[in-house]
């Protein structure tokens, strides 16, 4: 019985030992995170219920005493409502579900078994940086400042106006330069029995607390409207804007029911010299696609239960950071720790399958007034099925291959090669003779 | 049917094809088939519908599924045929609601799909009223899941509302298709009064608010609407016999559309406005009615009010 066990255990310790970091989907290599986008806002929204928390984050990187915040809310906001958030928290979600490159390595064809190769280390994740820019105005007629609160390093307002002139002489007189467009904006959602959510920055509350960039904000409230105001940020804006919303909730998928919603392609191989211009290939990858759908579509990048990912392109989100995001209703145990020392980083292997009860749905959308005139408004439905933006690198065996099966293996790189090109080219728009001159130099050129 | 020796080939296929032909005319008298019946227009509109939905808009419905709806459709339609004592099969009605809840309902579990379907059947003859049935059966099931959710706990199953997208010539192509099928049954009243109805409320609501003509002009190009408006609520069997009773309904279904949109804020305003007032059809029936007997309708003889 004694050897019996000491065997089990012996071969249980050599299996653990001889399974490599494998994963499933592929090798983590790269991610397209929101970084990537100019003038591209992040917004977090937890919704159970009626139950609503709006995390905004955006990129505002000029002078802190232009900064300012307009939010139409459909309730009068309490400061128990508001707090701070940290734009690492927020990152950390945009790089969980953000889309991601994979890697293989083809095995020798001449040998019956796979030998696997370490993966190559990724790019480390830089910095996040995201901060909004927020005006703010000054005191007109039938406005009524329902409350004023300092919170963290912001002075907010909470205001409620009879008529759009009013409150936009009002805020313009607070020192928010409000565009002239605006006010009919204002309008409809003042007649909507709408409040605004104003906010700027304090600049000495900002000096105390030592951050370089401003920290997003979250709020908090009750209403059966699920939905994101995006109008106002749509009446001055010289261009489309891009914004990433990041969706949690306890059921499922979240998707627009006023816009239509597409799954950007996904589970494609393209040719390995994306693996230095990843970012450049998803950018130009949504630009055709936007193109393609006459810019009026939502898009869905991630659709993916938080308890595990494969691959994973960052580490787990852990629970008390769901939590601080708006998701009060985890459950279930702490999620797998991060990475040990000795093992490679997390999002290098595979996490188990383990559920959790919080679902997450990553739309990006890139808006303006004339394609995207009304403000965007979701459904929370019962679809838990995984989708994940995934781009997939095959690295061709390098090694001599003189048997047979080696022969036919060159001569079906050739067709791969062709084919990766291709979808290349379909995805992106890039011309095709780059691409092949491109392929040449990593390697991949047609034998 | 016999093959001689001396049969040339052609001769063999001309025999061939009237056996065929003959043995299809045999099936489809004995399934109710009857070649003039509007229904077919219907069942090919629906058909090129899905289709485009499937392969050029990405629907989030797997073939096995809408395989699945029929199947349990016409199964149910046969069962409920058979207990209730109907002399024939007909199989017209069942891929009608079957092909319309292929477009129409999603869920995450294929055993709602089929719930589904055997409720939108089985309310055709459990919830009758007067010797018709009362709710269009998609719409029911549409209804009666969306509506348990709350009750259950969890939703089971959901509608994409814009899963058209707002391209206009998706518009026409509905357009076109549902003349098509509506030359035939004229019933485009009812279509034409809430689509009408509804729209002018929608440029009432962006007047009121202020907003810019862009979004009820949005708004209007959704392909859900006019699905619901020319296959939905046009079903001749479960709306008002007569011309007036028909567009006074159109109008409350639209109307009541509207609140629940935009007021309740919940975006299967059209399904739930048509499901929360069938029941009151029967009521519009007999108030028309007076002496004067209206003729039911019936697909075989198509009736003009």
């Amino acid at each position: 019985m004694k050897h019996l066990v000491l065997a089990a255990a012996v071969s249980f310790a050599a299996l653990t030992a001889a399974a490599p970091a494998q994963a499933f989907c592929g090798f983590y290599v790269a991610k397209a995170d929101a970084k990537l986008f100019n003038k591209a806002s992040k917004v977090v929204v937890a919704r159970t219920g009626e139950t609503t928390a709006v995390t905004m984050a955006s990129d505002y990187q000029g002078d802190l005493r232009e900064f300012a915040l307009v939010v139409p809310v459909p309730t009068v906001i309490k400061k128990d409502q508001i707090s701070i958030s940290e734009n690492a928290i927020v990152d950390h979600l945009d790089a969980y579900s953000a889309p991601r490159l994979v890697e293989y390595f083809d095995p020798d064809p001449c040998r019956p078994m796979p030998i696997p190769r370490a993966a190559m280390t990724m790019s480390a994740p830089t910095g996040g940086a995201s901060a909004d820019t927020v005006r703010r105005g000054a005191a007109a007629l039938g406005v009524k400042v329902e409350a004023q609160y300092t919170v963290g390093e912001y002075d907010i307002a909470i205001l409620s106006a009879k008529e759009s002139d009013g409150l936009t002489t009002y805020l313009n007189d607070e020192g928010y330069k409000i565009p002239a467009g605006a006010a009919p904006v204002l309008a409809s959602y003042i007649k909507q029995d709408m409040k605004f959510f104003v906010a700027r920055v304090n600049l000495k509350e900002q000096e105390k607390s030592g951050a370089r960039y401003l920290r997003p904000i979250q709020v908090r409230y009750q209403t059966p409207k699920f939905m994101l105001p995006i109008r106002l940020g749509t009446v001055n804006a010289d261009g489309p804007q891009d914004m990433i919303v990041l969706m949690l909730t306890e059921k499922g998928r979240v998707e627009t029911t006023n816009y239509r919603s597409v799954k950007i392609p996904s589970n494609v191989e393209i040719p390995i010299f994306a693996k230095q211009e990843f970012g450049a290939f998803y950018k130009a990858m949504f630009d055709t696609q936007v193109k393609k759908d006459g810019q009026k579509a939502v898009y869905l990048e991630y659709a993916w239960d938080m308890g595990w990912c494969d691959p994973c392109a960052a580490d787990p989100v852990p629970n008390d950071k769901l939590v601080a995001l708006g998701a009060t209703w985890v459950t279930g145990g702490d999620t797998p720790a991060t990475s040990q020392p000795g093992q490679p980083p997390v999002m290098q292997r595979r996490m188990p399958r383990q559920g959790s009860n919080v679902f997450v749905t990553r739309l990006h959308v890139r808006y303006d007034a004339t394609t995207f005139p009304e403000d965007l408004m979701f459904q929370e439905t019962a679809d838990r099925s995984n989708f994940q933006g995934r781009y997939v690198l095959r690295h061709p065996f390098t090694g001599d291959a003189k048997c047979q099966a080696g022969q036919d293996y060159a001569r079906s790189l050739d067709i791969r090669f062709a084919q990766e090109a291709a979808t290349l080219a379909t995805l992106t728009g890039w011309d095709m003779a780059d691409i092949r001159r491109k392929m040449a130099a990593n390697g991949q050129s047609p034998r | 049917m016999r093959v001689q020796t001396t049969d040339t080939l052609p001769t063999i296929g001309r025999r061939i094809l009237s056996a065929s032909l003959g043995s299809m005319r045999h099936t489809m008298a004995s399934f109710q088939i009857n070649p003039r019946d509007a229904r077919i227009w219907q069942i090919v509109a629906l058909s090129l519908l899905l289709a485009f939905g499937l392969a050029k808009l990405g629907f989030d419905q797997h073939l096995s599924s809408v395989a699945l709806i029929l199947a349990t459709a016409l199964a149910t339609q046969y069962l409920g045929g058979r207990c209730v004592g109907l002399a024939r099969f007909d199989p017209m009605s069942p891929l009608i609601t079957g092909l319309s809840l292929s477009i129409l309902l999603r869920a995450a579990e294929p055993a709602w799909l089929m719930l589904a379907a055997m409720l939108a059947i089985g309310s055709k003859f459990v919830i009758r009223y007067d010797g018709k049935h009362i709710f269009n059966p998609a719409n029911f099931a549409l209804g009666a899941l969306i509506l348990a959710a709350p009750l259950v706990g969890f939703t089971p199953a959901w509608i994409s509302p814009a899963q058209w997208g707002s391209a206009t010539w998706a518009a026409f192509l509905f357009l076109s298709l549902a003349i098509l099928v509506l030359s035939r049954a004229r019933r485009a009243d009812i279509a034409i009064a809430f689509l009408a109805t509804y729209v002018a409320i929608l440029f009432a609501r962006a007047v009121y608010l202020g907003d810019p003509m862009t979004i009820p002009i949005k708004q209007m190009q959704s392909g859900a609407l006019l699905l619901f408006a020319f296959f939905m609520i046009s079903d001749p069997k479960t709306t008002p016999d007569t011309r007036q009773m028909r567009i006074v309904f159109a109008i409350v279904v639209a109307m009541a559309a509207a609140y629940i949109n935009f007021v309740l804020w919940r975006p299967e305003g059209l399904v739930f406005a048509l499901f929360l007032l069938s029941p009151a059809v029967p009521l519009l029936d007999r108030l028309a009615q007076g002496r004067r007997r209206v003729p039911r309708f019936a697909w075989s003889k198509p009736v003009v009010n």
